[in-house]
């Protein structure tokens, strides 16, 4: 594309293109894709408050959260898009998906940000994508769960924006074969993820990809140097190349591969205003950028939709272990792999069989906002390398505490949960379950009769067997002289190290000098022995004692 | 480097944390190569006595035993100072560290300290008066000896500390442990306030073991924050080798508390939070480890509030019973008011109990694997207790980090930063 100086220019420019659009060989596509995500927030919830209060959620923080967002990113935010689109018509367009949990909110806390997204919405050159309602994990652990939080967040786009989706991006990216082959077996496209270094490998992530499982799905991977350029470098003064201008940037663009087809700029909604505040010129820096991209390069602006449409996909690529665009290790560390995470989430989603009987909605409501992914975010350990980002993010001062108040919540919903589901619950469910209770008690009880019985056995025939090294105390002069030339004095002097005095007094006067000097010498080096060595060499003499004296006793 | 330093007590003869403090800095200068010559007053013939008079219950017995305590003996010179009350000093025990200095001393006496003389407030008179005898010799000690700088720790040393830098014009180092607000809880006992604050104003360099006590230092004591460092305490690293393997006789989880029972350790906190804990759950016991004024007042409390059947005084524990304890232990609280640096739940997390620490303690600043509340905010403190007692990922989390965590908190690095404090000091 050549140099456009100005707005006509370019658009006559844009209606010659458009008709060799797909022959050209330089045209390449800025993907623009947000995500936009607020949680529902648990209030602080002590356990005294188990079995008594159901209600979990801070309507105050949340609502004073939204409401501050709402001023600092997503009002001034959509009002640049919408003017951007206005300015350039179909040239300029961008996607976004939006939780569930935050659709909520918007109508609850603030509709004004919700018809500010319907507007761009009616523009048409906006696509809003499919994901999770409650922007939760619930791929990793469960198809059918996955499966229905999808259909009511895409239910609720369609409602809401007038289109249905047919890209679909997982929490915070999270990508795997196995999550692809679901999202391809439930109608999808194109699914966008992260472009992992250690998936991608020599691979850039310019190009489309499709699942390795199913071939059907296409995946646009995340250019995440350039993507991080803006949503976390754009105002970090350390940086070597702050401050970042249009300039730079799309000079930047321009030294990608001619051959290379796509940028993905995948990043959090919440960077324009939020993360970066307006001081920094993030605003200003979106404002001027697509003017830069089109009078200085040879790109455009697409969808993912239209992406999947006009793009053929280079090869497969594997993910066997699920990735995410978090954190250095773009892995799923920041929400789960710790205790407190296994644990909570592991509690959680052992619930789900149960909370499918359920028929109280307010259980399907609660159970929803409790899958939300930052609950679990909030838990992490990871203090020190990606901490502040954390930090940030997170009402609690520590993930202990996060996790303490997860936990009590949890308690009163499981409590719920199964007050609701006994009325439902098979007779044979419950005769099970008691019987299980019975049989494990039995077997504990058994246990330990036969510990108890056994240990009886042991000490009585300990008494009626053999002679012990005490009887020693009970042997004559001429016995122990006896025992002396049975055993060898070395042996013996291990055995007698513990041996109380008695015997001791008894033995050593019926040593030889030399025996006896033996045996002194001995008793210092003995101090080193092991417990084991000693009961060894003590069976030894109690050997030589049954031998002797056994019958006669 | 050689180092001229005040204590109070050392072990064997040891009472309290400053004690095992003063080991643990000692050890690691020495391993750094300083030489230390440290100077301890000891009572003879009257030892219940004097240690009473100081002693802190919550405090961590040291073990003797340790094979490291010997080695390091060879290496310091160690001195006693005949200490008991002047007029009852055997002739031989007096003259032993006096003799020739005694006419310098006397001076000293009469000059700086006799206005402690006439104190008779809530310590003993014994106590003050040992306090200036301190001193005392510490300026007849400070011309005999060869060394570079005088470090002295806490207030009960701080006029030795002086005495010692006024006759021998050396550099002086005093080392805050814990302030006497931390004691008292603001009620300030005016004559050991200004010992305090005499000492660290003659001080070159304050040392204080938390921010904590810093921002006390700053704000109470008016004393310039450019000369004083925050260096935080450690733990003895070389104790208890293998972890004690003790069942419980019962199935409930044991909650514990281990300190002084005195205002300064929010003892009370402890037993409201209990209460809140017990009322929702029944399965859980609590006990109370310690002496102090406020026992009876506390044991009343729990008559009063009916949880006596779940909540347990064991009195003053040391040694062996301290171990014990812990490895019973689920939990472990430290709800202090006002607490400098906090001891004892590094020794509770080594031994893989999880603990409950105030945010009102020096500890709070540096330890990460714990659960911090604030010492009145009962209802957090019921919270972390219960959640600790049911949710096991939490307790799990704490053994595997906890004790890792500690495990970093080396003397020798205290001992670093300290010797940098040295030099620096000389380098002026």
């Amino acid at each position: 594309m050549g140099r456009c100086r100005n707005k006509n220019q370019y658009r006559l420019f844009q209606f010659t293109e458009s008709l060799t659009l797909n022959h050209s060989n330089n045209m390449k596509s800025i993907c623009f894709y947000f995500q936009v995500h607020q949680p529902m927030r648990l209030k602080s919830y002590r356990f005294f408050d188990i079995g008594e209060d159901h209600d979990y959620f801070d309507d105050h923080n949340n609502a004073q959260i939204m409401h501050k967002v709402a001023q600092k990113n997503y009002l001034p935010m959509n009002a640049l898009l919408l003017d951007l689109i206005r300015e350039y018509g179909s040239a300029f367009k961008v996607s976004f998906s939006i939780s569930g949990t935050a659709l909520d909110q918007f109508e609850t806390y603030a509709p004004e940000v919700l018809e500010s997204f319907q507007r761009l919405a009616e523009t048409g050159q906006v696509e809003f994508l499919a994901e999770t309602y409650a922007h939760s994990l619930s791929a990793l652990k469960s198809k059918e769960e996955f499966t229905n939080q999808v259909i009511q967040q895409a239910t609720k786009i369609e409602s809401l924006f007038h289109q249905k989706p047919s890209t679909f991006r997982n929490t915070e990216l999270i990508y795997s074969d196995e999550i692809g082959a679901m999202v391809a077996d439930m109608g999808y496209e194109v699914m966008l993820t992260e472009g992992a270094k250690h998936v991608m490998g020599w691979r850039s992530p310019n190009y489309m990809y499709t699942n390795a499982i199913n071939p059907r799905l296409k995946l646009l991977l995340k250019n995440f140097q350039l993507s991080d350029d803006i949503a976390f470098r754009f105002s970090q003064q350390s940086w070597k190349e702050w401050p970042l201008t249009t300039e730079k940037f799309v000079g930047w663009l321009n030294q990608i591969d001619p051959r290379e087809e796509v940028v993905n700029l995948f990043m959090d909604y919440e960077t324009f205003g939020e993360h970066q505040w307006a001081e920094t010129g993030i605003f200003d820096f979106m404002k001027a950028l697509p003017a830069r991209v089109f009078s200085h390069s040879d790109f455009n602006f697409a969808t993912p939709k239209e992406l999947s449409q006009q793009l053929q996909a280079v090869s497969p690529i594997h993910v066997p272990y699920p990735i995410s665009w978090a954190d250095e290790e773009r892995d799923l560390t920041a929400w789960l792999g710790n205790e407190l995470q296994d644990e909570a989430f592991d509690k959680l989603y052992a619930l789900e069989p149960k909370v499918r009987k359920c028929d109280d909605p307010q259980i399907h409501h609660d159970w929803l906002y409790l899958q939300t992914s930052d609950h679990f975010y909030y838990m992490c350990t990871k203090f020190f390398s990606d901490g502040d980002v954390h930090k940030y993010f997170n009402p609690y001062g520590t993930p202990y505490e996060a996790f303490i108040n997860y936990m009590n919540v949890l308690s009163d919903f499981i409590i719920r949960v199964d007050r609701n589901t006994t009325f439902g619950k098979d007779v044979t469910d419950e005769i099970r379950e008691t019987a299980s209770k019975l049989l494990g008690k039995t077997r504990e009880i058994t246990k330990r009769k036969v510990k108890e019985a056994s240990k009886a056995v042991k000490e009585s025939v300990g008494k009626s067997k053999g002679l012990s090294i005490n009887d020693i105390k009970n042997l004559s002069n001429t016995a122990i002289k006896k025992l002396l030339r049975e055993v060898d004095i070395h042996n013996l002097s291990v055995a007698l190290k513990d041996a109380e005095n008695e015997i001791t007094e008894k033995v050593l006067p019926n040593l030889g000098k030399k025996a006896r000097k033996t045996y002194d010498e001995l008793q210092n080096e003995v101090k080193e022995v092991s417990k084991a060595d000693i009961k060894k060499y003590q069976k030894e003499v109690e050997k030589a004692l049954d031998k002797l004296f056994k019958s006669k006793k | 480097m050689k180092v001229l330093m005040f204590g109070w007590e050392f072990p064997p003869h040891i009472t309290g944390g400053l004690g095992t403090a003063c080991y643990g800095i000692t050890k690691g200068l020495v391993k750094q190569g300083t030489e230390v010559i440290f100077v301890v007053p000891k009572a003879y013939g009257d030892e219940d006595q004097n240690a009473a008079t100081i002693r802190s219950a919550g405090d961590i017995p040291f073990d003797f035993k340790d094979e490291e305590y010997k080695e390091y003996w060879n290496k310091i010179k160690y001195m006693e100072v005949g200490s008991n009350i002047i007029p009852y000093v055997s002739p031989e025990e007096y003259s032993r560290s006096m003799e020739k200095n005694i006419k310098t001393g006397a001076e000293f006496k009469s000059n700086v300290f006799s206005k402690y003389y006439k104190f008779s407030g809530k310590y003993s008179i014994n106590l003050m008066e040992e306090v200036a005898r301190y001193a005392l010799i510490a300026s007849a000690l400070a011309l005999k000896e060869d060394y570079d700088v005088i470090h002295a720790h806490d207030w009960l040393t701080y006029p030795a500390g002086i005495a010692a830098k006024e006759s021998s014009g050396k550099k002086l180092v005093v080392h805050m442990h814990a302030t006497e607000f931390d004691r008292t809880g603001g009620n300030v006992n005016q004559q050991v306030y200004d010992i305090e604050r005499q000492g660290m104003e003659a001080a070159d360099i304050v040392i204080t073991v938390s921010n904590l006590t810093r921002n006390i230092i700053i704000d109470k004591y008016g004393i310039d924050p450019n000369k004083i460092v925050t260096i935080h305490n450690a733990v003895d690293q070389n104790r208890r080798k293998e972890a004690l393997r003790i069942q419980k006789k019962y199935n409930e989880k044991l909650v514990t508390f281990l300190g002084r029972i005195t205002f300064q350790k929010g003892p009370e906190y402890f037993i409201e939070a209990a209460y809140k804990v017990l009322q929702k759950d029944a399965n859980v016991r609590f006990a109370m480890a310690g002496s102090g004024d406020m026992l009876i007042k506390m044991i009343k409390h729990v008559a009063r509030l009916k949880i006596a059947d779940k909540f347990h005084f064991t009195g003053f524990l040391k040694g062996e019973d301290v171990d014990h304890i812990f490895a019973m232990s689920d939990v472990f609280v430290m709800p202090s008011v006002s607490e400098p640096f906090g001891i004892v739940p590094l020794e509770a997390m080594r031994s893989n109990v999880p603990v409950i620490i105030s945010k009102q303690s020096g500890v709070a600043e540096i330890l990460h694997h714990a659960m911090k509340v604030d010492f009145w905010d009962i209802d957090a403190m019921a919270d972390s207790i219960y959640g600790l007692c049911h949710y096991e990922g939490l307790s799990k989390m704490f053994r595997k980090y906890g004790k890792q965590e500690v495990e970093n908190m080396k003397w020798e690095d205290a001992a670093i930063k300290i010797n940098t404090v040295y030099s620096n000091l000389l380098n002026r």
